[in-house]
């Protein structure tokens, strides 16, 4: 049984396409990627595509999907490499992509990542909450 | 070529890929045409339970195309109308296959009889 390997980086999890996905293995892929976010915490994950000739609407839900369950987790997505061709292909087809972050290539996806997770930490450093804590006994 | 099973489709993806490539589709267009394929080759396969492919190479002068005809003998499609509407569909699916798949081709046609099968023939120039 065929299977994409998903490699651990850190918080972020990579993982490379380098074979025709046909359902089956895109599904496992997503299940995986899911899995994996919530067993190691990770804070990101990193889809790279520039190996993939072809996106059809349904991989184009899935890869949709993992973002959306990623993000239930706490993690961000980023897709990278996709090709030119690819690109076209998905907006004709009316598929727009919402909902995963794209970049160029790997490195400036890992810069992108690092930056989003940046902005999340700042934000929860933030020191709104005051030491207001009644306590009532 | 006949396609029955999920593994069936990467082959005739690259079965596709081969003709467009011998005829010297640019890179754009053979992406148009296989996504298109695949779309419709996953229908034929979740809603007709699989059926044959047919390619063919077409001329029109000096241009060549391939045509590709999908036939099954599922349940057919019982109001064509709604089934080419964008986001339209009876499966879970976000209901782009039929009308994206049209956008991506040259000419596009669909023949379907509920209870005897769908037709559907799809034709996409080298340079159009």
């Amino acid at each position: 049984m065929d299977r994409i390997p998903i490699l651990r980086m850190g918080q972020f999890l990579l993982v490379t396409i380098q074979v025709d996905l046909y359902d089956r293995l895109a599904l496992d892929l997503e299940a995986d990627l899911v899995k994996m976010v919530s067993k190691t915490g990770a804070k990101g994950i990193l889809i790279d595509i520039s190996a993939v000739s072809i996106v059809d609407s349904f991989m184009g839900r899935i890869i949709g999907n993992i973002g959306v369950m990623s993000k239930l987790l706490d993690a961000e997505t980023v897709v990278v490499g996709m090709q030119p061709a690819v690109a076209i292909t998905l907006v004709e087809l009316g598929l727009p992509l919402k909902g995963v972050y794209t970049a160029l290539n790997v490195e400036r996806g890992m810069d992108l990542l690092k930056s989003k997770i940046q902005v999340i930490d700042d934000e929860e450093i933030d020191p709104d909450d005051d030491d207001s804590d009644d306590i009532t006994e | 070529m006949t396609v029955v099973r999920e593994q069936d489709v990467v082959p005739f993806r690259n079965r596709v890929k081969e003709y467009a490539v011998k005829i010297k589709m640019g890179l754009v267009n053979q992406t148009k045409l296989i996504t298109a394929a695949s779309e419709l080759v996953r229908n034929m396969l979740r809603y007709g339970n699989g059926g044959e492919v047919l390619i063919e190479v077409v001329s029109r002068g000096r241009d060549n195309g391939i045509r590709l005809t999908f036939k099954d003998d599922g349940p057919g499609i019982a109001d064509i109308g709604m089934a080419m509407k964008d986001g339209y569909s009876t499966g879970k699916s976000l209901g782009l296959g039929l009308p994206g798949t049209k956008r991506l081709v040259n000419e596009f046609e669909i023949k379907s009889e509920v209870g005897k099968g769908t037709k559907v023939t799809i034709l996409k120039w080298a340079n159009g």
